[in-house]
């Protein structure tokens, strides 16, 4: 029996990699062996699909544009859910439990309720197609969430290390800013890892909220056809380049998240 | 020199602190005794200017300071959490409240330095809180509290989160290191023991009341009332209903003392005993030993004392004594009271006079 122990976690390491290995396998092929050959490796082997998102603005803008409007989101978001955390924990006010969930519902909603009143509304006053459209209304989610995060983190901190900070003559802000802050680092960058990662994946309302100035890499990529016809090695090198960023940012969050997960927040 | 105006603070339709007269000397330690919930961290946070009171008046040096922010009072405050700044070293920590009143770099460097071999953490001073043990952690909590020589020091038991060892040692260099600060100390404190140790003044606390306040001798000696006994004593001090009956007191009919000289004068009728667990005890010591018949419930043995918990005519008894004692449980005891160290409470249960004249810790 010891014998095979490594077995289960191989076959499931094999199973959850396939589908990331057969995108990066792809990537490497031209389209035309992706549609007529299966093969386990690319047989002719090409870097021309990434040659391509790297020359091409109609591509490499798809990610710049995301990139600006998830940093962008998350900035707001979590400058906006600190405070609104902070008080959460803190004080005590009438109905804050009864809020404190309502925020929570504005997730349970689907993205497409939203998109029509967002699409109509931005329109109308000139933030179609703009960075920051689709940064505000990935908020919508985001906010709830950080505050959700932010507040566990919050509240393992003790109430007396305010008192002591505030006894010791610093201002509120000055507690805030210098001491606070610092404390629940770990728990603004879980919170900033969740915006990120949730705005970057979001594709409905960025496809929706722009057209051509703002449009993400998500909604290049989802163009399976072009006039060039099929072009499966390309999408699947953008595929491919997508998932390094949050890989990235991953690895770098990665001790704080099992804080967060410990907190029962994450 | 600090001083509460019958100071009450509610929260809802909660009363936290009853109204509240106290004066704090200058240059005094004040204990605040109580069990949890008694209200001796809000009592504090009101006397730090943390809490605003829901009626009455906060008056230091003379100066009403009600409504006076905490940051513009001199105060300091040390609590039972080791609450320590963890994104700055133990150096940053005990100099912060001088940086934030813009004191020169070479008086901090010099105050920090002083402080840090005062509570033995001068080789401590670049780690991180964190990295530091519970003791040292409170030590440097202390010396921040001490940096910038503030009026009024607030210690809120410094010491429950400490193990024994920890304890014992911070706790014997506590008074030495308020020694010469002419500052109002005020220590909270569950244990009647660290009172008595600490001397000072000791306001005992009940539910948001200070029930009794006056020399920590005084008030373990002569509480004023049963309520103010039972706070300061632990184990919790033994009762009984006894009746004066000519020059004897009488428990139950079947044990009786004669009356000291000095309550002589009492009128016969109904009173009520108290005598404290170290003055029972299963061997006939002490100036006035009395027979009690008992049924044990548990006899605790560990090591060099015996504490044994018994039924004495109804009422729970716990005799607290050195030396092992074995008794099994169910069994018939006979335990010896020294009654020359009995309170007696009248039907109002406030004290009518102590018949002991001296107390040995």
């Amino acid at each position: 029996m010891r014998r095979f122990i490594w077995l289960v976690p191989t076959l499931y390491i094999i199973i959850l990699m396939l589908p990331i290995y057969w995108l990066v396998n792809m990537s490497f092929k031209t389209t035309s062996e992706i549609i007529n050959t299966f093969s386990l490796y690319p047989m002719k082997f090409t870097l021309e699909n990434y040659q391509k998102i790297f020359t091409d603005p109609t591509w490499y803008m798809g990610y710049v544009n995301s990139i600006f409007y998830v940093t962008l989101n998350t900035v707001i978001s979590v400058t906006v859910a600190l405070p609104a955390a902070y008080a959460f924990s803190r004080y005590r006010f009438l109905g804050d439990k009864h809020l404190f969930f309502w925020l929570l519902t504005n997730r349970m909603a689907p993205a497409a309720v939203f998109a029509l009143p967002f699409f109509q509304l931005y329109s109308a006053i000139g933030l179609f197609d703009t960075h920051l459209a689709v940064a505000l209304a990935h908020t919508l989610f985001n906010i709830p969430l950080a505050v959700w995060i932010l507040e566990g983190f919050i509240s393992g901190v003790p109430k007396q290390l305010d008192e002591t900070a505030y006894v010791d003559g610093y201002s509120f802000w000055a507690f805030f800013i210098k001491i606070f802050i610092p404390t629940i680092a770990a728990g603004i960058g879980v919170a900033m890892f969740f915006c990120f990662m949730f705005s970057w994946v979001e594709l409905l309302l960025a496809k929706t909220l722009t057209a051509v100035a703002a449009k993400p890499i998500a909604a290049t990529m989802t163009r399976t056809a072009s006039s060039a016809g099929y072009e499966l090695g390309l999408l699947a090198a953008a595929g491919t380049l997508t998932i390094i960023p949050g890989a990235v940012v991953i690895y770098f969050v990665r001790n704080y998240i099992a804080k967060g997960f410990a907190l029962g927040r994450v | 020199m600090l001083e509460l105006k019958s100071v009450e603070k509610t929260v809802g339709i909660e009363t936290h602190i009853h109204p509240t007269d106290l004066t704090l000397e200058p240059g005094s330690f004040n204990i605040l005794l109580g069990t949890t919930l008694a209200g001796k961290t809000t009592l504090m946070q009101l006397m730090a200017g943390l809490e605003r009171p829901t009626s009455g008046e906060v008056w230091f040096n003379g100066k009403n300071v009600t409504g006076v922010a905490v940051q513009k009072r001199n105060v300091s405050i040390v609590y039972q959490q080791f609450i320590n700044y963890p994104n700055m070293t133990v150096y940053e920590n005990i100099a912060s409240p001088l940086r934030v009143a813009r004191m020169s770099g070479q008086e901090i460097e010099k105050r920090v330095g002083g402080l840090a071999e005062m509570l033995r953490i001068s080789s401590m001073l670049d780690r991180r809180p964190s990295e530091l043990s519970g003791g040292q952690q409170q030590r440097c909590a202390i010396a921040r509290a001490l940096a910038k020589e503030s009026e009024m020091i607030l210690l809120d038991e410094p010491l429950a989160n400490l193990d024994f060892k920890l304890r014992e040692e911070l706790r014997d260099e506590l008074p030495r290191i308020f020694q010469e600060r002419d500052c109002v100390v005020v220590y909270a404190t569950t244990e009647p023991t660290e009172a008595l140790l600490f001397g000072g003044k000791t306001a005992a606390m009940h539910h948001g009341r200070v029930i009794d306040f006056g020399p920590t001798g005084q008030a373990y000696r002569q509480p004023v009332n049963l309520l103010a006994a039972k706070v300061f004593s632990e184990p919790p001090i033994n009762t009984a209903s006894i009746t004066k009956k000519g020059a004897r007191f009488v428990l139950n009919d079947k044990v009786h003392w004669p009356v000291p000289d000095r309550l002589k004068s009492l009128r016969d009728g109904a009173y009520t005993m108290g005598i404290r667990p170290h003055h029972v005890s299963p061997l006939k010591v002490g100036e006035t030993p009395v027979a009690v018949e008992g049924i044990v419930h548990i006899a605790e043995l560990s090591g060099s004392e015996s504490m044994i918990h018994f039924d004495a005519y109804g009422d729970s008894w716990v005799s607290l004594s050195h030396g092992v004692h074995p008794f099994d449980a169910g069994a018939k005891a006979t335990l010896y009271a020294d009654v020359s160290r009995c309170l007696y409470f009248d039907e109002d249960e406030r004290l009518v006079a102590v018949s002991e004249q001296r107390e040995a810790v």
